[in-house]
């Protein structure tokens, strides 16, 4: 599928120069994309939000994958940090790993989830939005805006490189979902619309190559603990973005490059479970242990 | 593409191709077979075959036969339902050729009404299908909007009278294709259109003297 490619950038100028938020920027102009009322769109997402918020509840109660490689991870990581005085992650970062986990195993275990931007994704965007509500009492109707920028964000990204693991490896996934992620964060806590970009910029710079190499071919191990990879990076760029720092290589440019690197990928490293961690022993093992008897 | 095509679709994990894609590729077979399924023999290539039954493949495509949309929360016992409702299928491992998408399926159907349906699509990544076979005739569509399949005789103003009627009943053309077996023989019109079509709308075109047949694909959600 060809789509015309966007630009973030331009958009980033346009409402610097309409001197609006980015939030505003983006529920204003993809209103009028999908020919919706902005009350409307917002409460289509508070419909997604809802759904995101019973799959990290479904997570945490430590469900078994289909495939058998994960679960539990996600109560194990909150309750230790539940019992420890002082950790290294904080209660932020703590919080948003922990929910990415639970999403993923919710997913593993035929749950119930949002594809956002696909399904092995899906943990990066209800951890930042929900940890976002808990720690900095971000209300509901913000958190629909936010996903309308995360979407809005995903759409450049879509029409410039790719958010599919079997096009773009993993960056195209985790990658994507945490540019998504780092513009909501950084624009619903008050970022302007260049730190957004630097947001973006930053995230995906950080997580450049990653391949997607799924053992036994399964969304389960590594997917669930890149969501949380994919979490933290998003976190440390937009942290970065509000403190002022900005990407030397522009938006647009790094979305480009993410897309070059994609396309010289090999295709034993996308979704293919050809190569990387799919074809080490212990994961060749699994896979002759889930599918020995089909094969 | 928009926003909620990003974000979104609400599904049940683990993979929008193996799983929501493979229940949308159910959904569409049931209704180019156009009633409740009775018994399906369902054939399985490349991906969908070696790695299905970690993704919930095998459920999610007995849960797109019955009807339900990606977001069910019953797709997990798919299978004890089928059994409840009397839904007869049966799993094989196929070999489609190497041309062949490598998420592709194969369904021989039949219906309660002992209609029979034999179906190819494939799972394309992101949740969305292409059927790219129905009754043996070689075609492409993807379900996505409401869709008309003819057979019809490959004569001049066969197309014509379709998008005829079709205009003077209202209902706008997305996209249209025609694909033919052999010159002058049966051919097939998949037409993609913005507004459902109702029963009138079929009727109308199923009484063409060129068509011989006419079925309706709701879009699938």
């Amino acid at each position: 599928m060809a789509l015309a490619k966007v630009s973030l950038e331009e958009w980033i100028q346009t409402a610097t120069a309409q001197a609006v938020s980015f939030t505003d920027f983006c529920v204003d102009f993809q209103s009028k994309e999908l020919e919706l009322t902005a009350t409307e769109v917002l409460a289509r997402m508070e419909g997604m939000l809802f759904v995101m918020e019973e799959s990290i509840a479904a997570g945490l109660k430590g469900p078994r994958s289909k495939g058998g490689l994960v679960g539990g991870d996600a109560q194990k990581l909150q309750r230790y940090l539940a019992s420890k005085q002082q950790n290294m992650l904080g209660s932020f970062i703590g919080r948003a790993v922990a929910y990415s986990m639970a999403v993923g195993e919710a997913n593993a275990a035929m749950g119930r989830i949002v594809a956002a931007p696909t399904a092995g994704s899906s943990g990066v965007l209800p951890a930042i939005l929900f940890a976002l509500k808990a720690e900095y009492n971000v209300k509901s109707l913000d958190l629909a805006k936010g996903l309308v920028v995360a979407g809005a964000i995903g759409m450049v990204i879509a029409s410039r490189a790719s958010l599919a693991g079997a096009t773009g490896g993993c960056q195209a996934e985790c990658g994507s979902a945490g540019a998504m992620a780092a513009a909501a964060m950084v624009s619903l806590l008050g970022g302007t619309p260049s730190q957004v970009g630097n947001a973006v910029a930053i995230t995906i710079k950080n997580m450049l190559g990653l391949v997607c190499d799924p053992v036994a071919g399964l969304v389960e191990v590594p997917c669930v603990k890149r969501n949380a990879g994919a979490v933290s990076q998003a976190i440390v760029a937009a942290e970065m973005a509000l403190a002022g720092i900005e990407s030397v290589i522009p938006v647009d440019e790094v979305i480009d490059a993410m897309d070059s690197v994609g396309q010289s990928m090999h295709c034993s490293l996308k979704e293919t479970a050809q190569g990387g961690l799919a074809i080490t022993p212990t994961a060749l093992a699994l896979t002759e242990k889930i599918f020995g008897n089909k094969k | 593409m928009n926003i909620f095509d990003i974000i979104g679709p609400v599904m049940i994990g683990p993979s929008s191709s193996h799983t929501a894609g493979a229940v949308r590729l159910g959904n569409a077979a049931r209704a180019i077979l156009g009633e409740p399924v009775a018994e399906a023999i369902i054939g399985l290539h490349g991906s969908f075959a070696q790695t299905g039954q970690g993704h919930g493949t095998d459920l999610a495509l007995v849960a797109g036969l019955m009807g339900w949309p990606t977001d069910d929360l019953r797709i997990p016992q798919a299978f004890d339902y089928a059994k409840e409702t009397g839904l007869k299928y049966v799993f094989k491992n196929i070999n489609a050729g190497d041309a062949a998408h490598p998420n592709s399926v194969k369904f021989q159907l039949i219906g309660r009404m002992g209609n029979e349906s034999q179906v190819a699509g494939a799972s394309v990544g992101g949740g969305r299908v292409v059927i790219s076979e129905v009754d043996g005739f070689a075609l492409e569509f993807t379900g996505e909007f409401p869709t008309i399949l003819t057979l019809h005789e490959d004569r001049p103003g066969a197309v014509a009278e379709v998008t005829g009627i079709l205009s003077k009943r209202g209902v706008n053309i997305a996209q249209m294709r025609v694909f033919r077996r052999n010159k002058g023989g049966l051919a097939s019109m998949v037409l993609e259109t913005d507004q459902p079509v109702d029963d009138s709308d079929i009727a109308a075109v199923t009484g063409l003297p060129l068509i011989r047949s006419v079925r309706r694909i709701n879009a699938i959600s």
